[in-house]
């Protein structure tokens, strides 16, 4: 096992926390029991789901019965836009964004094909969305608006609030894709104008698997999966009880360490990302860096392919991402950064570097020691630098276009 | 995570040969050309350099300068490899096979990165021959591919070269359909017609054997049909993909001749290389006393 890599790549996943692998190895060993059955030994599981479900709330903010249990993101985010159009039958549009994860994009996609009339909204060179755009596109006929907090690739944070003021005001449902932000951003749902919101447990050091849904109380959920009477009938199924209280520790800790993590985190992201524009010609920040992730900072290094980024840095045991078509699976670089209208230049060459608060100030020394020369050796393969742009980029006198009908490919 | 074999990370981590040729003035037995394929926009690119010892028609070095993933350096730097010592008429025989062989093979995800190799290598030779690249690359016109600029003739040779069956491998190879996906559907009816024509030519194959098991010799009618035949069916479908044509002149007793077009015509060597293959093809299909001679 590579023990020693220096894992810059928490956007994709965390590390779990130890102290919530200790919390849950008993619910794996001994506590097996079925929280829905009558005896004491499966009562004690019950009451175990139920303390997980106080600290989720507590983290948020919200009631203990305004939380749900899932399996992960990608269901939370599925349950809520079926949630918010069976909730409002009569109407059939919903307003999400260019640069939702794929969970939404695609259940968006296929709903088009039902007969929902979907609006992405774009955004900016920085990622950030134009609010009148958003309320030109807001009818009556509204059922839903459904956007990200903050943006998995470039951390941008949008401004949640005003959305929802706005969604409110046409009665259209607001969920929020809070994947990103849970734990990385502090923020209530006390007197917020979200109804629905989704976080994923392995983005806060819990473990894959297991999600929550936040539903606001008074709102006419219906469930996407049915069966037994677990969660209140709102989702069936009997639990995933050791990754949830799982996640119910994650969120404690959370509670009381993000406040000094995120500091942290900020300074040390702001020193690896000022230190690397200053030492390495020719790159810039994407996202914006006003309203941004404290973890997050993606760079675009032009001339250079980001894979051939990644692989070098994974030499030393450095693990990052990339939005670059070659990592995408797909031939086309990733759709968050193409929707932001960036030039290739940038879009091939784009690194994410995503810290925890397990990020040590010398995994930072050792990623800016290395870069300026892994940078340096590709643009000296590479054919062309600052003053020979023309021939690479136009040779193809078609570039793939922005608005291509198989938008999302990055995942995570 | 990345499939990549031993080779290729070693060619990525240590490539030989990146970098550029300067031309040196002095030396006026040998040529410098480069050529280059790609863009910023399909996020890989190669200009492949090339020093030509003239009167010996050979490659004498060959460097490259790669835009790209992993394998798309590797790659380059195996053409290079692949290329030096070899005439420019044995280096124009280097496929993108060759290439993803001594690479130890490449996902297929990135058999792209082999062909950009073989084309930067044409597009090298063909200028440095003075042939246009366009006349050889498009003319079946039709761009089918818009998001990557790939046109039909390109979409056909590489289907036949590698013998693909699926969209998927024409993406993968190609690109082209990796985009917004609109041209798949014309990408089908692109492998449609490669694979009718090919069964086809199976069918003609088995026809001409039965013929020959009748031991009677052929007539010359019945010869000169056949001829025709295959090269209708297995030469002409070849050549047309690669930017050039054939017709039958004549029919002399065992002589065959033929009149070459398009861009096999302003090359000569090239020619010798298709008379070569056109005989083997006649002689295997037809009868075994034929001699092609080029009009
Ligand atoms: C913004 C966003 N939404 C949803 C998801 C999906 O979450 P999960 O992996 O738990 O399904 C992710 C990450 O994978 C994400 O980054
Ligand atoms: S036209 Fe071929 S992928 Fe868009």
């Amino acid at each position: 096992m590579m023990h020693t890599c220096i894992y810059l790549d928490n956007n994709a996943t965390t590390q779990p926390d130890p102290e919530v692998v200790v919390t849950m190895l008993p619910y794996l060993t001994d506590l097996y029991g079925n929280p829905s059955s009558m005896h004491t030994f499966g009562g004690q599981v019950g009451k175990a789901i139920q303390e997980a479900r106080e600290s989720v709330a507590t983290l948020l903010g919200a009631e203990p019965t305004e939380i749900i249990f899932t399996s992960c993101g990608t269901e939370g985010n599925n349950t809520a836009i079926r949630a918010a159009l069976a909730a409002q039958p009569e109407r059939n549009h919903i307003i999400t964004t260019q640069v939702e994860h794929p969970c939404v994009l695609n259940v968006c996609k296929q709903l088009e094909k039902q007969g929902y009339k979907v609006t992405y909204l774009s955004v900016n060179h920085q990622g950030q969305l134009d609010l009148m755009e958003l309320e030109a596109s807001l009818t009556g006929n509204t059922a839903l608006v459904s956007t990200m907090y903050a943006n998995n690739e470039t951390g941008t944070i949008f401004p949640i609030e005003n959305i929802g003021a706005l969604a409110k005001s046409y009665g259209a449902t607001f969920h929020v894709d809070a994947v990103q932000a849970v734990g990385k951003i502090p923020f209530s749902l006390k007197g917020s104008t979200i109804d629905l919101l989704t976080l994923s447990g392995h983005k806060l050091h819990a473990p894959k698997g297991v999600g929550s849904l936040y539903v606001k109380k008074g709102f006419r959920f219906r469930p996407f999966l049915l069966g037994g009477h677990q969660e209140r009938g709102r989702r069936a199924g009997t639990e995933n009880v050791a990754s949830i209280v799982g996640l119910g520790k994650a969120a404690e800790i959370e509670l009381q360490e993000m406040t000094k993590a995120i500091q942290r985190e900020a300074k040390m992201r702001d020193r690896l990302e000022k230190t690397l524009l200053a030492t390495i010609a020719d790159c810039e920040v994407n996202g914006d860096v006003k309203n941004r992730l404290p973890n997050t900072t993606n760079i675009g290094f032009k001339y250079v392919e980001g894979e051939a980024i990644l692989l070098s840095l994974d030499k030393y045991g450095i693990c990052a991402s990339s939005g670059s078509a070659c990592t995408s699976g797909s031939l086309e670089p990733s759709h968050i950064l193409q929707a932001m209208g960036l030039p290739y230049t940038i879009l091939h060459g784009s690194i994410r570097f995503s810290l925890s608060r397990y990020t040590t100030e010398r995994e930072i020394d050792k990623v800016l020691e290395v870069m300026p020369g892994i940078i340096q050796r590709l643009r000296d393969l590479s054919p062309f630098n600052s003053e020979d742009v023309t021939w690479l980029q136009t040779v193809n006198s078609n570039q793939p276009s922005v608005n291509s009908k198989q938008l999302p490919v990055t995942s995570e | 995570m990345w499939d990549y074999t031993e080779k290729v990370l070693e060619l990525f981590h240590n490539p030989k040969n990146q970098g550029l040729i300067e031309k040196t003035l002095e030396n006026d037995s040998v040529a410098v050309v480069f050529g280059e394929v790609g863009s910023i926009a399909c996020g890989d690119a190669l200009r492949l350099h090339l020093k030509i010892q003239i009167a010996q028609d050979s490659i004498l070095d060959a460097r490259f300068q790669t835009f790209g993933c992993t394998s798309a350096i590797a790659s380059s730097s195996a053409l290079t490899e692949l290329i030096k010592g070899l005439t420019l008429d044995e280096a124009l025989k280097v496929t993108n096979q060759d290439i993803a062989e001594y690479l130890g093979g490449l996902p297929e995800a990135k058999m792209h990165c082999s062909v950009m190799g073989q084309e930067a290598l044409e597009a090298a030779i063909y200028k440095y021959r003075g042939i246009p690249l366009d006349s050889h690359e498009d003319d079946e016109g039709a761009l089918i591919c818009s998001c990557y600029g790939i046109s039909n003739s390109r979409i056909r040779r590489i289907i036949i070269e590698n013998e693909l069956t699926t969209t998927e491998q024409v993406t993968n190879y190609v690109k082209a359909g990796g985009g917004c996906g609109s041209c798949l559907v014309n990408i089908d009816d692109i492998l449609a017609s490669v694979l009718t024509e090919k069964e086809k030519n199976i069918e003609v194959v088995t026809e001409i054997a039965h013929q020959k098991d009748t031991t009677k010799p052929l007539t010359n009618l019945q010869k000169i049909t056949l001829i025709q035949q295959v090269l209708e069916q297995e030469i002409r479908p070849f050549l047309m993909a690669d930017g050039g044509d054939v017709e039958l002149y004549d029919v002399n007793g065992d002589q065959v001749l033929v009149s070459l077009k398009g861009a096999c015509d302003s090359c000569s060597s090239r020619n010798a290389t298709l008379k070569g293959a056109i005989e083997t093809r006649l002689r295997a299909k037809v009868s075994p006393y034929l001699i092609v001679e080029a009009v």
